[in-house]
Parts: C-alpha cells; structure tokens; sequence
C-alpha cells in the first residue's frame, strides 16, 4: 500500500511534470527569487522536499503563497528542474481540499484601495482559490 | 495585414488610452486590428499544473477564434500575452492537455474544429518589430521624442519562460530599447528591469515593505542610469 505522502509526491510529480532528481542544489532558484525573504521554505528546498515526501509540511507552509510566479527560477535553473511548477503543484494540492481556499470572493471589498490593480485581485483569485 | 485583436480587460478598464492608441497606430502602420467576438478575460495568470483544463479555456477559445478569422492573434497587454502564449503552447505539444481541452470545446453550443495550437500569437511589440519593421515605425514617427532618456521595463510576463515566450533574449532583452529608439529617444540601460515587480503578489500583503523595495531599488538604478547617460 502506497502511503499518503507517497500518493501525493506522485500526484505533484505528475501534476508539474518536474523531476526534482535533477536537481544538483546549486540554489540559483532560491538566489534569484523574489520573495525569497519572506520565505520559511525557500524554492531549491521545495525541490528536495518533495523529493523525500516531505510534502503535508510544504501544504502547511506560508510560503507557498509566497511564489509570485515570476518564472526567474524556471528560466535560470541550469538543471531545467522548474521549481516554480513543483511550487504551484503545491499550492494547488492545498487550495484544491474543501474549505481551504487562500482568498474568499468575500474577502475581496476591504482589500481595494485605488492603488489596487483589478489584474491583481483576479490573478489571486486564480492562483488561491478553487 | 488584419490581425485578431484580444484587448483584455485592462485596456478596457484601467488602461483605455493603451487600446486606444494601439488601435489608432495599428491603422497609420497599415495594420487592421480585428477584435475577436466575445473574448473573455485571460485569468491574468497562467496555472502550470497540466490538469487545470477549465482556466485556460478562455484563452483556448481567443486562440480558436483567431484560427477561425484565418488571423494570427496579437494583445497589448504582457500578462494576456503570457498566458495565451502559455496555453497555446500546451495545446500544440501537449496531447493529453489538448485532448481534454477540446473534449471541453466540444461541448460548446456551435462547436469549433479541435485545436492544436495553430495561430501565430504576437505581443504588439512584435508585430511591431516582425511585421511592421522598426525602420519602417521610424520613418512613420512625426514627432521624434528627442533629447529624451527612456528607461524600458520588462518584467517577467513578456519574457519568461523564455523558451514559450520566445520574444527576446531573457537576459538581455533589446525589443523595448530598439523601439524607444524608432521613437527618436534614447533607451536607458540598467538593472534589474527584467526582474519582478512584485504584481500577482498575494493581495493582502501588499503593503509590506519587501515589494516596496524592489520597486524603490529599481527606481533608483534607473535614476543612477540617467544621471550618468546625462554626464557623458
């Protein structure tokens, strides 16, 4: 019988397409994240968590709505691991259990102020709630 | 030449002049911008994961409009761009994507032929460079914006990933200069104007300093830029 953590380390691995035993820790992913800062977990350890199934304290994790999806460790990965890809597969695995959106419609009026573009609230609502 | 247009919702809302002088310069450079009939907004993100069939669907949609029109498919906006961009890349080499995807079209209410990713999509920037040519957008410019430092920034949809995108360089991008150049300016080079700005961040943490900083820096290294071009 598979375990849980491995059902859904094969889930994300399918979900993302990413073969995180590419992967040579060089952390060029971490180096040029943008939100690396404000990260508990930063993208080469996404990478190598996963790998070991590490996976229930990722879906936990702050730092998966951390990820802007910028693509900078996509494109600058030497390796062509896509941690961003994994980083979603994630999320979506979070967001995806009932009642565990990020972000509630309802959510939505006390966050406007005019600064506020209206691309950001609709990008939000796709990338933090299901 | 006519070229599908898909404006997106921000050319309809907060950015209306864009639309509208993408249209009027479209027209003086002899191309026809026709608007595909019922488009309906991009997301603004696109989902990697390859089993999130449903948010790509309006972009399948455009793409599927486009090939229909016989035309291939141009937007203003980076974040539109990226995303149909990304969608039609999948549609083209991802048959399990492309198979579910259509298998959704199917059930539309005048069904479209499948779709495998057959329309060319341009950002306006490229029709500018591929189709129109910069000496040709040069020679169109009436009033040359002379004796001025422009600073292009990128940022991330218009470039990454780099090889779906397939519009520039990733690194050292040169499309935004050369046109600033055609326009009569002269670009500034400086860093970190292909790095994030910060956009699709969780809405709740807007405020915080960190985003405010990278924006501050980049300010910055464009005023340094400026300074020194000034001092030459």
């Amino acid at each position: 019988m598979q375990s849980k953590n491995e059902k859904e380390k094969e889930q994300l691995l399918r979900m993302s397409g990413v073969n995180p035993l590419k992967c040579m820790r060089c952390g060029k992913c971490s180096a040029t994240c943008p939100s690396y800062d404000e990260m508990e977990y930063h993208p080469h350890q996404f990478v190598y968590m996963v790998e070991n199934g590490d996976i229930e304290t990722l879906m936990k994790s702050p730092s998966v709505y951390k990820c802007l999806s910028c693509f900078a460790c996509v494109d600058r990965c030497p390796r062509g691991v896509e941690p961003a890809k994994l980083i979603e597969a994630v999320r979506l695995l979070a967001v995806r259990q009932k009642g565990n959106n990020h972000l509630k419609s309802d959510d939505i009026p006390e966050l406007l102020d005019s600064e506020l573009p209206q691309q950001a609230i609709v990008s939000a609502l796709r990338k933090y709630s299901k | 030449m006519k070229v599908a247009y898909f404006p997106g919702c921000t050319l309809r809302t907060k950015a209306k002049e864009l639309d509208f002088f993408a249209r009027r310069c479209a027209e003086l450079l002899g191309i026809e911008l026709c608007e595909i009939k019922d488009w309906q907004c991009c997301g603004g993100v696109y989902v990697t994961s390859n089993d999130e069939i449903a948010t790509k669907l309006s972009s399948v949609r455009a793409l599927i409009a486009a090939r229909d029109m016989g035309m291939p498919l141009v937007t203003v906006c980076s974040a539109c761009h990226n995303v149909i961009k990304q969608t039609n890349n999948a549609m083209a080499n991802d048959p399990v994507f492309s198979a579910r995807a259509n298998a959704y079209i199917a059930q539309d209410k005048n069904p479209s032929a499948p779709y495998h990713g057959e329309t060319k999509v341009y950002h306006y920037l490229e029709l500018l460079r591929d189709v129109v040519g910069f000496d040709k957008l040069r020679a169109a410019v009436k009033n040359p914006l002379s004796d001025r430092s422009v600073g292009a920034y990128y940022g991330c949809f218009l470039l990454r990933p780099g090889k779906v995108m397939a519009f520039d360089d990733v690194e050292n991008p040169k499309i935004i200069e050369n046109f600033i150049r055609a326009l009569g300016a002269e670009p500034v080079n400086y860093q970190m104007r292909n790095e994030c700005c910060g956009g699709p961040r969780e809405p709740r943490a807007r405020k915080e300093k960190i985003i405010r900083r990278h924006i501050e820096r980049r300010r910055m290294r464009c005023r340094r830029a400026c300074d020194g071009m000034s001092s030459l």
